[in-house]
């Protein structure tokens, strides 16, 4: 082994700046939230106009690659980018290489081999979007990775609830239905969390994850528990992750008598939220959908300027790393 | 029982080493001359008789690794490992012996397949390799194997790893015909309804990361289970790759009370804790998963009183695309020959969570017994089976540096302390660094 010659800092030539990804809410501290929080307030204001779309992003690439159906994320991820005069590009695993069974990380270098800026991707998969980031050059953005997180939609949520409901600070929010295979529910913890709200998750024991109390949330299996919150967010019952007889619920009808949210069983001024799409009649009854405390369609508004202030921030390196970098091991 | 190529027997004089073989209670520091493969002489200044002679100035010499869960991918997946790799890895990581797990493609599960390895062996392998053959044909759960046979032909024990014996009746029936064989059945214990579709331990980090849970109640339970029906059949066992610490402590008691069962532990469980899993990297994902770290410790207790046995690589070669995935679509496995004692020594030795001794004595006269195989030992009139250890020595685990086929290592960048020097295996040297 070579002599290791360990230079002072200040002599080194400096480090070009960490290429920032939005993975995970775990990557996000209190500063990056407000950060994009208020980015996005700016962007509402701008959408106010009759000419919305900005130059900001112009000559700047966004592909979205989706490997899940979805709707609202993926359209305004697109719009977002639009919106901001990016160049954009949309993939669906249906009809694309992914049939043919090309692999992750080959989509992921032929993508790379355009050069795009920033590569939105939602896959059935965790660690997905971790992997793409190993193998091209762009910003990723994480739209949703199997059950673990889907970032964004954490941040409209926070948008949603400061913009609607009021300060975040002390906040009581409970989130209640399956838990354990919601990558929304995950995100929203640990965004609603850092940013000093209280949670308590609601639903059956077999959807909600064992060890979850560790995130630094409460636990309820009686519906009674959401009228102390000031919000109410109810997650979908996933129907396509039930696997056939894994009986997490003996019916979807025992569940909506035991654990659907009701009129009678919220308090009046309690705000309904719902990351969509529902299921009208199972989880939420459809009188609290479309009552007047229900935040479902605001929060559809607020992914397009959330999502607009995320490319923006990745984009125009913003003051804070997203993520430091690892320390150099010297062995 | 052990096939190997039958080469030549070398000459030899160790000078200087500590020897260490805590089975023959040796502690000292002198020369070991090894005369046409066989021990011939302990002491101080031996004459060299114009024998090669290596300097063990520093240097530790202690009987040679047994490792008793390898998966040599042979026949079937030539592409990951084969019998001359496997066994060269083996050396490199100071193994005089292993064993060979029969999951392959076809299963080791009839006279026919075993007696093709067995020829294979003779011309290919670097060390002597045991197989191990399926407890039921196609590992299907099914059907017994045709073990008198299989022990006639030379199989070295039989088992069904990488999947239980799940239906009760079928494995009371394995235990009572075993017996006429002689030879240990090693069991695989991992409760499927439970296990599930699980990706890594059940417990705060699955919850947090979103991973379906692999509870350690789906191990204990099977473990539970197969200790009952040893001690009512009265056949000894043996338990494959322990996870969790409700495991232990059911081998624990069960051996307090008389039953003859057995237990072998992989270094990644004794290192690692399912906090590992959040950098997502595929090469931490392993079946029975890392778990936390009261299971961890639990580990090394049961390797240091004894109830644990054997330390077992579970060595599990896969192809680079395989694991080039994210996490969830990695099959399960990693490789452990080529490190298994720099990171045991690293982790546990040096800390002072496990004694040297102890730790020589589980990865080598602790595996062979268990298969009723001749411990390796240092002394007079005994084949040499040798490893020598620089435990001064720190080294770099890097991708290029295996003589494994397959590179799915956990310790990929670590920088471990305590290298194997050289390993001498059925009287010939066969690893030099």
């Amino acid at each position: 082994m070579g002599d290791i010659h360990v230079m002072r800092e200040e002599f080194l030539p400096p480090k070009p700046p960490p290429r920032r990804h939005l993975i995970s809410v775990g990557d996000l501290t209190r500063d990056d939230v407000e950060r994009l929080l208020a980015t996005a307030r700016s962007f509402s204001r701008s959408l106010e106009r009759e000419v919305k779309k900005l130059p900001t992003l112009r000559g700047y690439t966004v592909v979205n690659v989706f490997y899940e159906s979805s709707t609202r994320t993926s359209s305004s991820f697109e719009l977002a980018a639009k919106r901001l005069s990016a160049d954009t590009m949309s993939i669906k695993a249906a009809g694309s290489s992914v049939d043919k069974g090309e692999s992750l990380k080959d989509t992921a270098l032929t993508l790379g081999a355009y050069d795009p800026d920033v590569i939105v991707i939602r896959h059935p998969q965790i660690g997905a979007p971790q992997l793409v980031a190993r193998y091209t050059a762009a910003h990723i953005v994480n739209a949703g990775d199997g059950k673990h997180q889907h970032p964004t939609q954490a941040l409209l949520d926070l948008y949603t609830i400061r913009e609607h409901v009021g300060p975040l600070d002390g906040l009581h929010v409970a989130i209640v239905g399956d838990v354990l295979h919601s990558r929304v529910a995950r995100s929203n913890i640990q965004a609603l969390t850092l940013m000093g709200a209280t949670v308590t998750l609601v639903g059956p024991p077999p959807l909600i994850p064992r060890g979850i109390e560790a995130m630094g949330c409460e636990v309820s299996h009686e519906i009674g528990a959401i009228a102390a919150a000031d919000v109410v967010y109810v997650l979908r019952m996933q129907r396509e992750r039930m696997q056939e007889g894994a009986n997490y619920v003996p019916s979807l009808r025992e569940y909506t008598a035991r654990w659907g949210v009701t009129p009678e069983r919220l308090r009046p001024g309690q705000k309904v939220m719902h990351p969509g799409p529902m299921n009208r009649g199972v989880e939420i009854d459809p009188v609290v959908a479309d009552a007047a405390d229900a935040l479902i369609e605001t929060q559809v508004r607020a992914g397009l300027v959330v999502r607009m202030a995320v490319l923006y921030d990745l984009l125009t390196t913003g003051p804070v790393p997203v993520k430091t970098p690892e320390p150099l091991e010297v062995a | 029982m052990l096939f190997g190529k039958n080469g030549r027997k070398d000459d030899l004089v160790v000078r200087r080493a500590r020897v260490l073989d805590p089975t023959e209670g040796l502690d000292t520091v002198c020369d070991v001359r090894v005369d046409g493969g066989t021990i011939a002489e302990l002491g101080t200044s031996l004459d060299a008789n114009g024998h090669r002679v290596i300097d063990g100035a520093g240097l530790v010499l202690a009987p040679a690794f047994v490792d008793p869960h390898v998966h040599l991918r042979v026949p079937g997946r030539e592409d990951e490992e084969t019998l001359a790799s496997g066994t060269a890895a083996a050396a490199a990581g100071g193994y005089c012996v292993i064993l060979a797990m029969p999951n392959t493609d076809p299963v080791v599960d009839s006279a026919a397949v075993l007696g093709s390895l067995i020829e294979d062996a003779q011309s290919q392998a670097e060390i002597p390799v045991g197989f191990l053959a399926a407890i039921t044909r196609g590992q299907e759960g099914a059907e017994l194997t045709e073990m008198a046979e299989l022990a006639d032909q030379g199989a070295a024990g039989f088992t069904d790893d990488g999947r239980p014996v799940v239906a009760p009746g079928l494995m009371r029936r394995a235990l009572q015909y075993h017996g006429i064989t002689g030879r240990r059945l090693a069991l695989h214990c991992e409760e499927p309804t439970l296990s599930g579709s699980g990706q890594m331990h059940e417990g705060t980090v699955s919850a947090e990361l979103g991973f379906t849970g692999y509870p350690s109640v789906a191990e204990s339970l099977m473990v539970e289970r197969d200790l009952s029906l040893a001690a009512y059949e009265g056949q000894p066992l043996h338990l494959l790759h322990l996870s969790a610490r409700e495991s232990v402590a059911a081998l624990r008691s069960a051996q307090a009370e008389g039953v003859v069962a057995t237990g072998e532990v992989t270094p990644h469980h004794l290192c690692l804790t399912d906090e590992a899993v959040r950098t997502l990297d595929p090469n931490l994902k392993m079946n029975p998963p890392l778990r936390s770290e009261q299971d961890r410790a639990a580990l090394v207790e049961g390797l240091r009183d004894g109830t644990i046995g054997a330390v077992a690589t579970d060595h599990a070669p896969h192809a680079r695309h395989e694991k080039e995935v994210p996490f969830e679509a990695a099959p399960f496995g990693v490789t452990g020959l080529e490190t298994a004692f720099s990171a045991l020594y690293t982790n546990l030795v040096e800390p002072g969570q496990l004694p040297l001794e102890t730790l020589l004595e589980r990865m080598s006269a602790g595996p062979a017994r268990i298969y009723g195989l001749e411990p390796p030992r240092i002394a007079v009139g005994a084949p040499a089976n040798l490893v020598l250890l620089d435990t001064a020595a720190t080294w770099r685990v890097d991708e290029g540096g295996f003589r494994s086929r397959s590179a799915n290592s956990w310790l990929l960048g670590q920088t471990l302390e305590g290298r194997v020097r050289m390993t001498v295996a059925a009287g010939k040297v066969v690893y030099e660094a």
